[in-house]
């Protein structure tokens, strides 16, 4: 090795720390509004009601989480597969401290009352210049380190981590497009009106979906199942197809939000098939991961990480094939407005997106502190089956729920009239909601072991950060 | 109404639908390699020491999921809307008449019986009774309470006191039209103190706990300002929804402090239009339902 230069891991470890931070945060205030459905009175202050932590629980899962576990692991990833250091590490130190302060700005602006009042974009328009501004950033970091690459071609995991970054900005950017009318107030108008708005915010929704929460987290997938497996990736040309036709086909799948609405007709119809087009491209992903385990299956009995990123594999395809199932409109419209929606989204997001972003941790937090495992296999084994048994609860007691609503609204008595009225259903799902509850804090603790046993890999080691490498020989 | 403002999006909408589905077609039917005899090989390239890829073919049955759910989705364009304005009549809101139709024609006569029966016959009728309480948890509940005993702004029906007349026919007017009450505001008019005096004027009309001395000096402003729609007894009037301030029956609260707001700001209440939506046969079993609340 004749250059000495290292990789820039300490964006990387920032970010991974605070991967953990914000789960612990965002899943517990996850716990405290699941609670808050089962005993209504913890209801305590217009700050902590409902309404307020809702939105604060799915933006810190989303974004402080989410987020925070796919800059970690790109900036790490693009890196290493491109074999150069991070381009403009001033910028990238940058989205470090710019995130973080977009996630301070939530967690305070959304218990006040500050919302635009869209799904997954509620945050006001300072706070959204402010993303805007990080994310441009981010690119210019990861596309610069890709333009820089010693290698011709482009490692798979990078396609997806660019796809995700740049279609984000694109998202980000339209969707919270807006006309401010006051600063200190932290107020504006959206810049679309009726259901033109609505289906901008569902292009934004349904692909905040496909591109956060997939397209990035396949970007890591591609790189850590077959790190951690130690073999070749199933196949090349799976990956061409299911990343173009998956990119490609989630675009149009928004209007599925909005079935039997004042959405015109074409509109639902063309977001529904191509809903269904997106199985097979969404699948493709999992095969692939799984696949690439094959010839060392047997790893999976000893290796709690493999468990982690292969358990988030069923998970992703168990959710993949549901939602497609659920945008069909003859589906939707028993499952729409229910808890199965609910359901469904946590099976995508504890399942696939946390459980994922669990494993890489695991994988990548000694390597950034020159080891090569964490404190404690053992409670990585724990925390993956508190973490199972808790999804499987969660998801569970909520399709029964939603299932369980959905037919109750729609049942009818002899003469017509509704059987039930809406507050039966909502009596009906309290057992529902209190498993759900259980589920929800079992993947609470799950974390805190998680937090432990990062805090006892960390403690006493130095920051390491390691050598470029050259590129392979076969490579050239 | 059509979809489309211009014969222009309507073709937009079709070349970008048929190009999407081609691009998945191209996509997929430009991969189907067969697998070659002989081992798997890699794809030649490697990354951070180990990273490297086999090139296998797309698994059979997944190239053949792909395919269904093409072909699934150019048949269901084909049958409904969705490729610009084909099929445009064939959508949600045609679905819905349908729907709605056949619920008449297979509901509408078990409601239909009762039409020319007096009210009064059907609010004592069992079977009638239950139909109408199950439409009103279902269209009236979210407003007046499951056990119909309202709540702020929202009317009891249980008890014995009407707004806009308890008489079987003003029930049925007040579901079929709805009302709309107001009250105006009277904090300009009167002054701080005034409303004060007013409002300890109003409380002593029902005998609650008031100062005598504003009571006496309210009375007169009552009669100049307030008696028009509340009489000078104070004891309302249901052609106009005002509300008798004699009783114990209060839409807002009998609290000093709540008058005192009610007659500076003013109220404005909405009672929606239910008869056209549910028709007249099911009006009419629910103003029975609705009678027969406040007897039991």
């Amino acid at each position: 090795m004749q250059s000495q230069a290292t990789y820039n891991y300490k964006v990387v470890r920032q970010f991974s720390i605070m991967t953990v931070v914000w789960g612990i945060v965002g899943m517990l205030v996850g716990v405290i509004v699941a609670a808050q459905l089962v005993w209504p009175e913890l209801n305590v202050h217009e700050f902590l009601h409902f309404g307020r932590l809702r939105p604060l629980h799915t933006n810190a899962v989303i974004f402080a989480f989410g987020g925070c576990a796919l800059f970690a692991t790109s900036y790490y990833v693009v890196q290493r597969t491109c074999h150069t250091k991070l381009f403009a590490p001033g910028l990238a130190a940058f989205t470090f401290w710019g995130w973080q302060l977009v996630i301070v700005l939530a967690a305070i602006t959304l218990p006040l009352g500050y919302t635009t009042s869209k799904e997954y974009a509620e945050l006001e328009w300072p706070i959204d210049i402010l993303i805007a501004v990080v994310w441009v950033s981010y690119a210019i970091v990861f596309f610069g380190t890709i333009a820089k690459r010693k290698v011709s071609h482009i490692y798979v995991a990078n396609w997806f981590f660019g796809g995700f970054i740049l279609t984000v900005a694109l998202l980000h950017i339209v969707n919270s497009a807006a006309i401010p009318v006051s600063f200190t107030g932290m107020k504006s108008y959206s810049a679309y009106a009726g259901v033109q708005d609505a289906m901008v915010q569902w292009w934004y929704g349904h692909n905040a979906v496909g591109f956060f929460l997939t397209a990035g987290f396949l970007g890591m997938m591609y790189y850590f199942v077959p790190k951690q497996a130690e073999r070749p990736i199933y196949s090349y040309r799976l990956s061409v197809v299911h990343f173009w036709a998956l990119i490609f086909t989630y675009m149009w799948a928004g209007p599925h939000h909005l079935h039997y609405t004042a959405l015109p007709d074409w509109t639902q119809s063309v977001g529904m098939v191509f809903s269904l087009i997106l199985l097979a491209p969404s699948w493709g992903g999992m095969i692939n991961g799984v696949m690439t385990l094959s010839g060392a299956w047997h790893k999976l009995r000893t290796d709690p990480i493999l468990k982690f990123l292969i358990t988030s594999l069923s998970f992703y395809g168990m959710s993949t094939f549901e939602g497609p199932m659920m945008a069909v409109k003859t589906v939707n419209a028993l499952s729409h407005y229910t808890d199965w929606t609910v359901g469904h989204v946590h099976s995508g997001a504890l399942g696939w997106v946390a459980m994922i972003s669990i494993g890489s941790l695991y994988y990548m937090i000694p390597r950034l502190y020159g080891k090569t495992e964490m404190y404690s296999v053992k409670l990585i084994n724990a925390h993956f089956w508190i973490a199972t048994i808790g999804v499987v609860l969660y998801i569970a007691s909520l399709w029964i729920a939603g299932v369980m609503q959905g037919l109750m609204w729609r049942a009818t008595n002899p003469d017509g009239t509704l059987t039930y009225s809406f507050v039966e259903s909502v009596k009906a799902s309290y057992p529902f909601w209190t498993i759900r509850f259980i589920g929800g804090s079992l993947f609470l603790v799950g974390m805190l072991l998680m937090f432990y046993n990062m805090v006892k890999t960390i403690a006493g080691q130095k920051a390491y950060d390691a050598p470029v490498l050259a590129p392979s020989v076969a490579h050239a | 109404m059509a979809d489309f403002t211009s014969g222009f999006w309507n073709m937009y909408v079709m070349v970008f639908v048929a190009l999407s589905i081609l691009f998945c077609v191209f996509v997929l039917a430009s991969n189907m390699t067969k697998r070659e005899s002989g081992p798997v090989e890699l794809h030649g390239h490697v990354w951070d020491e180990t990273l490297t890829e086999y090139n296998n073919p797309l698994p059979n049955w997944w190239m053949y999921l792909f395919w269904i759910t093409i072909v699934f989705s150019i048949v269901y364009l084909v049958i409904y809307p969705g490729f610009g304005n084909v099929n445009e009549g064939r959508g949600q809101v045609s679905q819905y008449q349908a729907e709605m139709q056949a619920a008449d024609e297979k509901y509408g006569p078990i409601f239909a019986k009762y039409r020319n029966m007096e009210l009064a016959a059907v609010a004592a009728d069992p079977e009638a009774n239950a139909m109408g309480e199950r439409m009103f948890l279902t269209y009236c509940s979210q407003c007046h309470g499951s056990a119909a005993q309202g709540g702020k702004s929202f009317p009891n029906l249980t008890d014995d006191e009407w707004l806009w007349g308890g008489e079987p026919e003003a029930i049925k007017t007040t579901i079929t039209e709805g009302r709309h009450g107001v009250m105006p505001p009277f904090g300009p008019a009167l002054g701080g103190e005034g409303v004060k005096d007013v409002a300890n004027y109003v409380r002593s009309l029902s005998g609650l706990a008031h100062d005598s001395l504003r009571a006496q000096r309210g009375k007169d402003m009552f009669v100049a300002n307030c008696a028009v729609c509340h009489a000078e007894d104070g004891t309302g009037n249901t052609m106009l929804g005002a509300p008798n301030l004699t009783n114990k029956s209060w839409l807002y609260g009998s609290s000093e402090a709540t008058i005192i707001e009610t007659i500076t700001k003013g109220r404005s209440n909405q009672m929606p239009v239910f008869g056209e939506f549910l028709g007249e046969d099911k009006v009419h079993l629910l103003t029975a339902y609705v009678m027969s609340l406040s007897k039991k």
